[in-house]
């Protein structure tokens, strides 16, 4: 299955400008792993040593915190929507 | 209520008319005192819009000087005010605008050993600051002082607004619920070198006018417990859901938090460099 994975202004130099790219995989650690496959660097940026999801990055599917859902194991279904939200903090 | 003024009817007859507003919504306003940090991209459209509504107390901090390289974004300069502190700069424009509005200028950082006192004073703190060490300090002086947060932030072509309240709703989160501490060194950009397209301040600072007028009258919806995340490139708005985390170490059942504490200035930008 294919979701559909939003990627934030300060990552698309991994994914040659895309802003949304088609992921398969039926959980968010399956999702996180294709996507390292498919744009190198990713998981780097998203998750820690340990493979855990670094805490000033939020990853949502559709509009739900996958911290208060299951982690990477929160299960995908068809037409999900995933999006990376870093932490960011300009105002200037 | 206070006693309007004919000028007063008239200069605020568009919010007067509107129902949710009414001559007791402006008399609110007129008797609000907002606090601002920064006084930069997002701090101009707020406190332009904020000063065309007639609240009636605006503080603003900001230690920097007007540089020409803001006035691609920072409306509420200009090209005469280089050189001049911002918070003059802003007070000028704000009340040329409105002189119905009492504006407090803090020409210094917000540390510390500042931040619980200046805002003690006020109703209402806005956030638009441009490092990641303000915006947990802020967050958490908010929280111990019991007042509600509006926090925006951007880069390039993204926008995030938040309100927080965590000390007046059930269930409502504080900045650390979102993001517990600031990424390390190096981790995320947090610095105007990566660039910023300057309308989107004025797309993200005009939200979080709009939201910090709707917390002061108390209509609508608010967005505490709500992300708003703008993409420019996309045209496109998400409002994501906020949790209150049981674990944050400042709103959380267990803090470990139980004071201010000073991160050091992280400013690289590895993370998506």
């Amino acid at each position: 299955m294919s979701v559909s994975v939003r990627i934030p202004t300060p990552l698309r130099k991994l994914t040659g400008g895309a802003d949304e790219v088609a992921i398969e995989g039926t959980n968010v650690g399956e999702i996180i792993e294709n996507l390292e496959a498919a744009h190198p660097g990713l998981k780097e940026r998203l998750c820690d040593d340990d493979g855990e999801i670094r805490r000033f990055v939020n990853v949502y599917v559709n509009d739900e915190d996958v911290r208060f859902l299951e982690g990477r194991g929160t299960v995908l279904k068809d037409g999900d929507e995933v999006s990376i939200v870093p932490a960011i903090a300009g105002g200037c | 209520m206070i006693d309007f003024t004919e000028e007063q009817i008239e200069r605020y007859s568009r919010h007067i008319i509107l129902p949710e507003v009414g001559a007791e919504g402006q008399s609110k306003l007129l008797e609000s005192k907002v606090f601002m940090i920064g006084a930069g991209g997002l701090g101009s459209p707020v406190a332009y819009y904020l000063a065309a509504a007639g609240v009636g107390t605006i503080g603003i901090a900001d230690a920097d000087v007007v540089d020409s390289s803001n006035l691609q974004r920072q409306i509420i300069h200009n090209q005469d005010r280089i050189g001049m502190p911002k918070v003059e700069s802003a007070r000028e424009t704000m009340q040329a605008l409105n002189p119905d509005v009492k504006v407090n200028t803090y020409n210094y950082f917000i540390t510390e050993d500042n931040v619980r006192e200046i805002i003690r004073d006020y109703d209402l703190i806005i956030d638009g600051c441009d490092n990641f060490p303000t915006r947990f300090l802020v967050n958490d002086a908010c929280y111990f002082e019991k007042k509600p947060l509006i926090s925006g932030a951007m880069f390039r072509f993204e926008g995030q607004v938040a309100t927080f309240k965590p000390h007046q709703e059930k269930g409502a989160p504080c900045y650390r619920c979102l993001y517990p501490e600031p990424p390390p060194a190096g981790l995320v950009p947090s610095c105007s070198e990566a660039g910023i397209l300057g309308a989107l301040a004025g797309a993200v600072g005009t939200i979080q006018a709009v939201e910090a007028i709707k917390e002061l009258l108390g209509i609508g919806e608010s967005l505490a417990g709500r992300l708003m995340v703008f993409d420019a490139l996309r045209m496109e708005w998400k409002k994501l859901k906020l949790h209150k985390d049981p674990a944050c170490p400042l709103c959380g059942e267990n803090p470990t938090i139980t004071d201010l504490v000073t991160y050091e200035q992280a400013c690289e930008l590895k993370f998506g460099q």
